[in-house]
This record gives structure tokens, C-alpha cells and sequence, in this order.
């Protein structure tokens, strides 16, 4: 692998709210194809960054490229363009209520011009079944879904237009284990097959264990360490430490200074 | 394959030769629609190949078009001169193409009609038989607070009563008054043509006392604390807060339906008592400006023309009503399942039926009277 490509470049970040400043002089890079997992303890702003690069939150200072563009000085068409090309699911899924799972995923695709209302629908079935959901489904309403389902579905909407990047808020919390392995799995295949950049935001040891190509840390208002989950375990930083070593992380990660494939 | 976004490329080229079909351009949502028109205009049978060489970008929506026109053919379709990315992609959409399910049919026969009709009356029956059920708890669970005092709320009464019963009294004053004004005017206009002013007194005593005073006091605080009522219990019921009691050994009827009840129950009586007094001012007040009936002889004319049964028919529909208002707030209240669509469906739901309910049992109040002739 040679030069890989730059798709997220953070530079500098400063975000605040009020008095309480969340991110201080952050950098981080994402490559292309590659699945990163950010990982911190409860309120270390990985919701946040998510948003800052999501464009959902302007942050104070710093400077954001999302695909060689930046994207807080872009003008309203390019971000528009932009956007078309990063999908968010939200935590649980965020789908419209109104509307069935069918015509939430057909939302992002009514801004194609000139497409086939029933090419739309039958691309939006598509996408369900991408994501593992069954066909039935489709018809269905958010509010008669179970909690997995709901993110399958929200996963499928923000995969809807074949998106470079996605980006995950806790896909797997909330998710009984069986069904988070499969979750993981699915974002990996998927990931794999559609050559997906997937930002992944996570609490979870066997999700980063599972899908991470790289881990991102985030502690002390910045990005304190990036590498694999071996680089991890050698971090002497006492929380890095303590979340890579401590007891529920041994389980998750058995015997091993190598990352397993 | 490559990834440029920005092509707003729609344009497929489709050229066909002895059996192979070149394709050409980028495959992706945008061009979609086009592709697939193109191919649908083929004859699948007659295609052994498709040649990809061409193409510039595959998305998904590419290869379900590209995959829908190879499950056409009986016969196998072979790509050739795919890149390996879209390759990949294409096995793996087509190892999620879905397979239509048939949607269960919806049975149109009169059989079916009937049997739709039937189930809908039996779950109006259920649904009195839950509010039944729940006026059965609520006088249970006060039974109990008469025998162990110790274990009823006393200041959470008083919350609901300032809830339901005070800060209502400014709106049930106002439209009450409004109701006095308004059929002391229409009243007077149709009764002057008889010379038969002065009955306008009677006109709205009887009407104020008797219905309108304590019915619409009812809607008003059917539309407040229905709702009320059902929000603030179905809000705990989401949050499963409600089990949380209960595992803690705190009973729901007792500890939520009381003391609103309850509340309901004593305010509504006051509550129509102000009604009908505000109703009698705006009347008084029409009828002086109107009709020149000065406020004394408006009095006398109310104490000697009308009988006290009315008040009394009046209020004593008012512990009914707030019974009703009551049960349908906490009933719908403890419908609500865990997510937010239920809460505001009950909440409206819960409106309409105590409304509803409210107007019903007036009617039947009506009949009663007329009957035993009071
Ligand atoms: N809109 C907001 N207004 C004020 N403070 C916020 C806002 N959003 C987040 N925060 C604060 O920023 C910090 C980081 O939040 P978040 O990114 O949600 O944490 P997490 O890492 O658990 O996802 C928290 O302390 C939170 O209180
Ligand atoms: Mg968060």
C-alpha cells in the first residue's frame, strides 16, 4: 500500500461549549478504506468530533477536509455535493417516524434528479437487504422495529447513496452480544465490498476488536494515540492503559500482542 | 473504478453486437434510471455477454440494474472485463438482490367485512371493560386510603387540586361569562319580538344551572387534565418508571391515580360552581346593557323563577363527569407503550374519548331527568 489517500483531515480543532472546552488543538487523519475506530471515556467529546466533521457543529477554531474539500468555508453547493457523499446513523437510528423503513431510505434518494420513483423503491429494498434486514421489513414503521433493526435501518438510509464515508455513533450499544457480532460484521462486509471509509465511534472492545483496522484514542482534549490494537496495549498513558488492560478488555482481546485477523 | 462524485454523468452508451452488450459510462444512482431503460428494451435471451471494459464507475445501483437485466435471461449472462472492485461488488449485491415476498392480501368479501366490523365492537367492549376495570381500582385503592390513612398522599392532592382545579378557574371563568353574554344576547332578540323580555332571565338561569355551566367546565377540563393526565403517566410508563414502582412496592393506582382522581373529583364541583356563577354575570351584565333588565330585578326575577333543582341538577353531574375525565386520563396514560408516536397518540386519543364520554353521559343525565321529572 503506497500513499494512502487522506480522506478526513482534521487540523487544530477547538471546540467549547460555554467555559467547558471539549476539544483543544486536535488532529487526526482518516484514510481511504480503512475503518477507525474513535474510542474515550463518557463525555470526551467523540459525539462531538463526529458532529464537527459531519458538519453538524461548528467548531471555534481549526480547520476540517472531508475528500479534499473544506468544509466549513465551502459554499452551500459543493457542502451539498459533500454531503450526498458521507452517510450518519445517528444512535438508534434516528429514522423519521412518519415514515415506513422503505421511505426513510428513499429520502436521501429523492434528491437524484430523474430518478425512477419504482427504480427508487426497489433500490431502497436493496439496501435493506444490504444490511440484513428481511424484505417485509420495508413496510414496516421505526416504532414496530426492535432496537437492532432500527439501527440495520438507519444504517441502510445513510448508506442509500453509496456514500465514500460513514460515520457510526455507537452502533453496537443498546445491542444484545449476538447481535452486536453481527452487527460488526455487517459494517465490516460492507465496508469490504462497497470500499466504505467507516468512522466508527464506540465504547465497545469487542466492536474495535472486531471491525477496527486502527484505533483512535481520545483523552485530554485531543487525539492522544492512533495505531492498532497491538500499538494500544503498549501505551503507557494510565487511562489508555487502564481501558486496553483492565478486566472486560482481557476478555475481549485474549493473549495476544498481535492484532488477530 | 473510480470514485468521483462530482461526474453528473447521466448517460449510458449501449452498444450490442452478436450477443455481447458493451456498456459504457459511469453506472451509478444517477444514471440509473436511463441504464435500466435502455436494458429493459433488450432481449435478454438474445445476450450470451456483457462487456464492461468501458465503464468508468460501478455503484451499487449500477449493479442492481446491470443484475436485474441477467435475472431476465434463462440462460447465463457472463461479465467480462469488470475490474476486480466491480466484481466484488456485483457478487456481493447479488447475494442481497431480495426476493419480493407476496404482501399478505387484504380480503375484500363481505365475510371479511364483518369479521373486520365484529372485532372492532369487541374492542369497544374490551376498552369499557378496561375503563371498568380501572374506575374499580381507583375506588378500591381509596377504600384502602380511608382505612390506612398513613398510606395516601396527602400534598400530592393538593399538587393536583392547584393543578386542575385553580389554575383552571381563570379560562372556566372567562368562557363561562362569555357563554352568560352570548345567550343573554340571542335570548333577548328572539324574546323581544314577544315582548317577553324579561324571561331572558330564565332563558339563561335554567340553561347556565342545568347544562351549559358544568358541561363545557367538563369539556375545558377534559381537554386540560385528559391530556395532562395521560402525558404525565404515560411519560413515567416509557421510561419504565411505572415498573420501577411497582418493584419497589409502591402501587400505581395509589400513588397516581388517587390523588389525581380525587382532585378531579372535588375541583369539578368548584370549578362548575364558579361556571355557573360567572355564567349568571355575563348574563346579568347583557341583559342590563341590552334589554335594560337593572341587576336587582335580574336578581329577583333568579331567585323567584328558579327553582334551586336546577343548581342541584346541574352539580350533581359533576362528580360523574370528573370520573370519567379521570379514569380515560389514567387509562390512556398506562396505554402508552415505549416510544414517543404511543404517548402522543394516547394523549389525543385520550382528549377525544373523555370529550366524548362527557357529552354521552349528559345526554343520558338528560333522559333521567326528563323521566323522574325534575
Ligand atoms: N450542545 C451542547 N451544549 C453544551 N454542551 C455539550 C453539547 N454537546 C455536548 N456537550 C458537552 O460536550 C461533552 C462531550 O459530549 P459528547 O461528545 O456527547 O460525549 P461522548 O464522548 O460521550 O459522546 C460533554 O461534556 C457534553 O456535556
Ligand atoms: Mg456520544
Amino acid at each position: 500500500m503506497t500513499e494512502r489517500e487522506v480522506v478526513i483531515r482534521l487540523r487544530g480543532i477547538r471546540n467549547e461549549f460555554g467555559r467547558q472546552v471539549v476539544h483543544e488543538d486536535l488532529d487526526l487523519d482518516v484514510y481511504r478504506g480503512e475503518i477507525i475506530g474513535v474510542v474515550g471515556g463518557s463525555g470526551t467529546g467523540k459525539s462531538v468530533l463526529l458532529r464537527t466533521i459531519a458538519g453538524l457543529q461548528k467548531p471555534t477554531a481549526g480547520s476540517v477536509d472531508v475528500l479534499g474539500t473544506d468544509v466549513l468555508n465551502a459554499d452551500e453547493d459543493t457542502r451539498q455535493k459533500l454531503e450526498n457523499r458521507w452517510g450518519v446513523m445517528f444512535q438508534d437510528g434516528a429514522l423519521f417516524s412518519s415514515l415506513t423503513v422503505r421511505e426513510n431510505v428513499e429520502v436521501p434518494m429523492r434528491a437524484i434528479p430523474g430518478l425512477d420513483p419504482q427504480i427508487r423503491s426497489d433500490l431502497a429494498d436493496l439496501k435493506i437487504s444490504m444490511v440484513g434486514l428481511q424484505y417485509l421489513a420495508g413496510d414496516k414503521y421505526p416504532s414496530e422495529l426492535s432496537g437492532g433493526m432500527r439501527k440495520r435501518a438507519g444504517l441502510a438510509r445513510a448508506l442509500a447513496l453509496d456514500p465514500d464515508i460513514v460515520f457510526l455513533d455507537e452502533p453496537t450499544a443498546g445491542l444484545d452480544p449476538i447481535g452486536a457480532a453481527a452487527f460488526d460484521e455487517l459494517i465490516r462486509d460492507l465496508s469490504h465490498s462497497l470500499g466504505l471509509t467507516v468512522f466508527l465511534v464506540t465504547h465497545d472492545l469487542d466492536t474495535l476488536h472486531a471491525t477496527c483496522d486502527r484505533i483512535a484514542v481520545l483523552a485530554e482534549r485531543k487525539v492522544l494515540v492512533t495505531g492498532s490494537m497491538a500499538d494500544m496495549l503498549k501505551v503507557e498513558h494510565p487511562w489508555v492503559h487502564e481501558y486496553f488492560h483492565g478486566p472486560r478488555a482481557r476478555a475481549a482481546v485474549p493473549d495476544k500482542t498481535t492484532k488477530g485477523d | 473504478m473510480t470514485r468521483d462524485g462530482n461526474s453528473a454523468e447521466v448517460s449510458v452508451r449501449l452498444t450490442e453486437d452478436a450477443g455481447t452488450v458493451h456498456v459504457a459510462g459511469a453506472l451509478t444512482i444517477r444514471s440509473v434510471t436511463h441504464l435500466h431503460n435502455h436494458l429493459s428494451k433488450l432481449d435478454a435471451e438474445k445476450v450470451h455477454h456483457l462487456d464492461l471494459s468501458e465503464v468508468t464507475r460501478l455503484d451499487t445501483a449500477g449493479a442492481w440494474a446491470l443484475l436485474e437485466f441477467r435475472r431476465r435471461s434463462t440462460q447465463t449472462i457472463t461479465v467480462t472485463g469488470a475490474s476486480s472492485e466491480a466484481e466484488s461488488l456485483l457478487r456481493t449485491v447479488e447475494n442481497v438482490l431480495p426476493q419480493p415476498e407476496e404482501p399478505p392480501q387484504r380480503d375484500t368479501s363481505f365475510k371479511a367485512w364483518l369479521d373486520r366490523f365484529g372485532r372492532r365492537v369487541f374492542s369497544g367492549l374490551m376498552f369499557l371493560r378496561a375503563l371498568t376495570a380501572y374506575l374499580g381500582i381507583f375506588l378500591h385503592r381509596l377504600a384502602r386510603a380511608m382505612r390506612h390513612p398513613s398510606e395516601f398522599k396527602f400534598t400530592s392532592l393538593v399538587h393536583h387540586c392547584e393543578e386542575v382545579g385553580f389554575k383552571a378557574v381563570p379560562i372556566v371563568a372567562l368562557m363561562a361569562f362569555l357563554i352568560g353574554v352570548v345567550l343573554a344576547f340571542q335570548g333577548s332578540t328572539q324574546l323581544r319580538q314577544f315582548g317577553a323580555e324579561v324571561f331572558v332571565v330564565d332563558l339563561i338561569a335554567i340553561s347556565v344551572l342545568r347544562e351549559l355551566g358544568i358541561l363545557l367546565t367538563a369539556i375545558i377540563v377534559a381537554g386540560r387534565t385528559a391530556s395532562a393526565f395521560t402525558a404525565a403517566i404515560g411519560s413515567m410508563k416509557m421510561r419504565e418508571e411505572i415498573d420501577a414502582m411497582r418493584t419497589l412496592g409502591l402501587d400505581p393506582g395509589m400513588n397516581l391515580f388517587v390523588p389525581r382522581i380525587l382532585a378531579l373529583l372535588i375541583m369539578l364541583p368548584i370549578l362548575g360552581l364558579i361556571a355557573n356563577a360567572a355564567g349568571l354575570f355575563g348574563g346579568a351584565l347583557m341583559a342590563w346593557i341590552d334589554l335594560g333588565i337593572s341587576p336587582a330585578m335580574f336578581t329577583t326575577r333568579l331567585v323567584e323563577g328558579t327553582s334551586v333543582n336546577h343548581v342541584f341538577v346541574g352539580l350533581v353531574k359533576a362528580p360523574v363527569f370528573a370520573m370519567i375525565i379521570g379514569v380515560v386520563g389514567c387509562h390512556a396514560g398506562m396505554q402508552v407503550e415505549s416510544n414517543a408516536e404511543s404517548l402522543g397518540r394516547m394523549t389525543s386519543n385520550a382528549v377525544v374519548t373523555a370529550i366524548f364520554a362527557v357529552i354521552v353521559a349528559d345526554a343520558v343525565f338528560s333522559i333521567f331527568f326528563a323521566r323522574i321529572g325534575i
